[in-house]
């Protein structure tokens, strides 16, 4: 068995699944039943001046049945007093000294967060979580993603905090920048320990089509919200490879992003994240995932023998390059297995309308192709057209039996060529231009 | 007595609809004889527009109420549903349910309006389902149609000849009402032959067609069949559908003959209904059956039990004329032996319309069987301007067969008044689709095997 623990910025974990600090980790009460389900590290919802929060304040993307896809929130931080939150943070430390407990803070002036700091460490936590990512609400008092998407007053702030902090800090970044390394950059500059990211996008899921007040419904009207849950991950991941792979930034990064279960936490682990944080799937499911996160990830990092996280950490971020450095001679074309075909005809309809037309529907009398289960004598059987085939993928997304239209590699006899290398060889005379597609 | 199947709730049917896999060229489509565009219609749902998955169905089959009920889809769209291999088919049947009660129970009205009068006439005799998804396509296209009908309400089997447990009366009237609201007038009560000649009708009208169904039930031909106690089985039906469910006589020891569907709805309504045994006696070997074996399944989970081989001989009645039983011989071992009941219903067929069709029409073209010769893409038959469909052409199949002759008939109709070309609604998700390699349903509809 893997041994999951890890050390993160200097903070001990007994494994690399945290709560990020959000609903589930407003109490003690809940923080108990978190570590007791296995919980490897709690961010405490952010703590600060406590404010008032409306009603209602969640909303969701639902989609073709699968409910909260996607999920908005319009809440604030904590709506509970400092000195409650520090009390009960000291009471969680007492009874779970080898789990993670950071608190999240934000707060205005050089003072008030000085103040914080220290309030925070004297409650017992491991380590300190800013939040400079909160879109909504805390933005309008120039704090939260008011401060991440202004990259000198992310590092002023910072370095605020580190004139006095003893303990690892974590910069928390809001997505809704251009270019997340300027933040994560700044954060390094400020002095902080480690980032992480992301935390919610700005976002508007549904409009009531009834009153056109979009949800959550606030008496009339609605705000726009923080948007998190399944369908933010590839944006998340991006951002996490975009730090993991920035050569100036080098802190470790907790990944934070739509993540629900082992292997989402794992694809965020190989693109460089060292701990991940986790909210949304638990308000959707409870606290007990984690059993799953934790077998599930142990089970993998067996099966690839892999004896410790540290190992998958950051194994996919050099695989991503820039297209200009992608081989321009790399072929792939779609293969359909006629023997597992079940004849929806997806891949013919999606390639004619939306791709490159080249999936025929040609008689089985004619072809001599096989009848997949199910099959109905005399129906057209869809067939690539190889030659014309660019090999997009996008029958093999859409094909609903696994493993029925395989992508396969076209060997070829050509060099590798990127678009750089034949900007060079084109320059030299070298090579004759490639012919635009007709 | 309930609907055997509850129909889906809101949430089911939309949980149901998103499994759909929206194929391209779908093969539901060419499995069912109206050409519903199934994919079509479920998307409608999933995409929470009941009203409008019920305009697509609608649109194509005008009875898509009872044949959502009544249709063996096991054979037909559910059958051929690519899903059906692996996994389970999606419920098509319950769908278009789901879809066609919600614009009933609501009173929407989702046809398009009849095109712009014609002023051609056209009669139809019978309003069965052939009858009726005739008369619709032709008022939608502007033709002025009336319906003759011999019974007091329309629907033809639909109204009176189906198993309750399967589909309510209820709902096949209303679709009588929604081809009403197309414009078509149906006089019910009126014998074509006597009210009416056939010679009235070719002089007062520019079409006609002929969708009489077949007769009614067959008889056994064996002594001491004639006499109390002995039923045909669609008329013990058609008591159910008529009368107070408590007033409909039900024997304690139920014989049914027969092994056809129409046997097993009787068996298994006599069983519903309080019989203390209900047995169905057919003379051949199981297989050979032509009910649907998932109708068998259906009436022996009912505690119906079933024998075979077993070749009627007599009728045995009791000194005083009652009915005794039945004497049987096994087809196997010859062995002989009495079958007690006290009633006895009788579902061998109907007979073909033969003899009513050749003094109506002295000349009309009938094939071996008795049926009318018909060219399966038009209705046409052997007399100019005379058109037929259904039962009465086919020789007896499902309600949705009839109601696609009917809307095949209907086309031919107006291309014959007008000389334009109706076209069938246009299959959204077949769309492009150049050569049908199979059929489109409607045209040449596929059968998938029985699972």
């Amino acid at each position: 068995m893997a041994d999951l623990s890890v050390i993160f910025a200097g903070i001990p974990s007994p494994n690399p699944f945290w709560l990020a600090s959000g609903p589930p980790t407003n109490t003690a009460y809940q923080a108990h039943r978190a570590f007791e389900a296995g919980w490897g590290g709690i961010v405490w919802k952010t703590i600060g001046d406590p404010t008032p929060n409306v009603s209602s304040r969640y909303s969701a993307l639902h989609l073709g049945g699968k409910r909260m896809v996607g999920f908005n929130n319009i809440e604030l931080i904590s709506d509970r007093s400092p000195e409650t939150n520090f009390r009960e943070l000291r009471e969680v430390k007492d009874r779970w000294p080898d789990r993670a407990l950071i608190a999240s803070l934000m707060t205005d002036t050089r003072e008030h967060w000085h103040d914080l700091i220290r309030r925070a460490e004297d409650s017992g936590v491991d380590g300190i979580e800013l939040n400079f990512g909160c879109p909504h609400g805390m933005c309008e008092r120039g704090m939260g993603s008011a401060v991440g998407q202004n990259p000198d007053v992310a590092e002023k702030i910072t370095t605020w905090v580190m004139e006095v902090a003893r303990k690892p800090v974590i910069v928390k970044l809001t997505p809704n920048i251009t270019d997340i390394t300027q933040a994560a950059r700044a954060a390094k500059r400020g002095g902080a320990n480690a980032i992480s990211l992301i935390n919610t996008i700005r976002s508007i899921t549904q409009v009531n089509l009834d009153n056109f007040v979009p949800e959550p419904y606030v008496d009339g009207a609605s705000t726009h919200g923080g948007y998190c849950g399944p369908a933010v991950k590839p944006i998340a991941l991006n951002m996490v490879q975009n730090c993991a792979q920035d050569s100036e930034f080098g802190l470790p990064i907790s990944g934070i992003g739509g993540i629900s279960n082992w292997r989402d936490a794992a694809e965020f682990m190989a693109l460089g994240s060292g701990t991940i944080q986790v909210c949304t799937a638990v308000m959707h499911h409870g606290f007990r995932i984690v059993e799953g996160m934790i077998d599930g990830l142990s089970a993998y990092l067996d099966s690839k023998s892999m004896e410790s996280p540290r190992a998958l950490i950051g194994r996919a971020v050099h695989s991503l390059h820039k297209w200009e450095d992608l081989n321009l001679n790399f072929k792939r074309v779609a293969r359909i297995d006629h023997d597992t075909c079940i004849g929806c005809n997806l891949c013919h309809i999606a390639c004619e309308d939306g791709a490159h037309q080249c999936i025929d529907l040609l008689d089985p009398e004619s072809t001599g192709i096989g009848y997949g289960p199910g099959r109905m004598l005399g129906k057209s059987v869809p067939v690539v057209r190889e030659a014309d085939c660019v090999g997009c993928n996008l029958c093999s997304l859409v094909c609903p039996v696994d493993g029925c239209v395989s992508m396969v590699e076209i060997p070829s006899p050509a060099e590798p060529m990127s678009w750089s290398q034949y900007q060079v060889q084109l320059a030299k005379g070298d090579i004759a231009p490639i012919l635009p597609h007709p | 007595m309930e609907e055997i199947h509850a129909p889906l709730s809101d949430q089911a049917a939309l949980a149901e609809s998103q499994h759909c896999l929206y194929c391209y060229d779908a093969p539901c489509i060419h499995a069912c004889p109206t050409g519903i565009d199934v994919p079509t219609f479920i998307k409608r749902i999933a995409n929470g527009d009941a009203a409008g998955a019920a305009k697509t169905i609608l649109t194509a089959n005008i009875l898509g109420a009872s044949c959502s009920r009544v249709c063996p889809t096991e054979v037909l769209c559910e059958g051929a549903c690519v899903l059906s291999h692996e996994y389970e088919p999606i419920q098509i049947g319950l769908l278009q349910r789901y879809a066609t009660d919600y614009v009933t129970a609501r009173g929407i009205f989702v046809l398009d309006a009849p095109a712009e009068a014609t002023g051609f006439h056209v009669a139809i005799v019978g309003a069965g389902p052939a009858g009726l998804g005739c008369a619709a396509d032709l008022a939608s296209l502007g033709h002025h149609v009336v319906i003759l009908e011999k019974e007091v309400e329309a629907g033809g089997l639909n109204t009176r000849g189906v198993a309750y447990y399967k589909m309510k009366p209820r709902v096949s009237l209303d679709e009588v009402r929604l081809v009403e609201s197309l414009g078509v007038e149906i006089r019910t009560g009126v014998n074509v032959g006597t009210d009416l000649t056939a010679a009235d009708l070719l002089s007062q009208y520019d079409a006609i067609f002929v969708a009489i169904g077949l007769g009614h039930e067959s008889e056994l031909g064996i002594p001491g069949e004639v006499g109390a106690g002995v039923r045909s089985a669609l008329d013990f039906i058609r008591d159910i559908h008529e009368m107070p469910l408590e007033s409909v006589s039900i024997g304690k020891t139920v014989l049914v003959i027969g092994g056809g569907n129409t046997a097993i709805d009787a068996v298994s309504q006599a069983k519903r209904l309080g019989a203390t045994f209900a047995t169905l006696a057919y003379r051949r070997k199981e297989d050979q059956m032509s009910a649907y074996a998932f109708e068998v399944a259906l009436a022996r989970a009912t505690d119906c039990r079933m024998i075979f081989e077993a070749k009627p001989v007599e009728v045995v009645r009791h000194g005083n004329g009652g009915l005794a039983g039945v004497k049987f011989i096994h087809a196997s071992s010859g062995k002989e032996w009495i079958e007690p009941c006290d009633q006895l219903l009788l579902a061998i067929g109907q007979p073909k319309q033969d003899h009513f069709l050749k003094s109506l029409f002295p000349s009309l073209q009938l094939d071996a069987r008795g049926c009318v010769v018909t060219d399966p893409l038009t209705g046409r038959t052997s007399l100019h301007k005379v058109f037929a469909g259904g039962d009465c052409a086919n020789g007896g199949m499902e309600v949705v067969n009839a109601v696609g002759e009917g809307k095949k008939a209907a086309m031919a109709i107006h291309h014959m008044l007008t000389g334009k070309t109706a076209a069938p609604k246009s299959q959204n998700s077949r769309c492009g689709i150049a050569h049908p390699a199979a059929g489109a349903g409607l045209w040449n509809p596929i059968r998938s095997a029985t699972h």
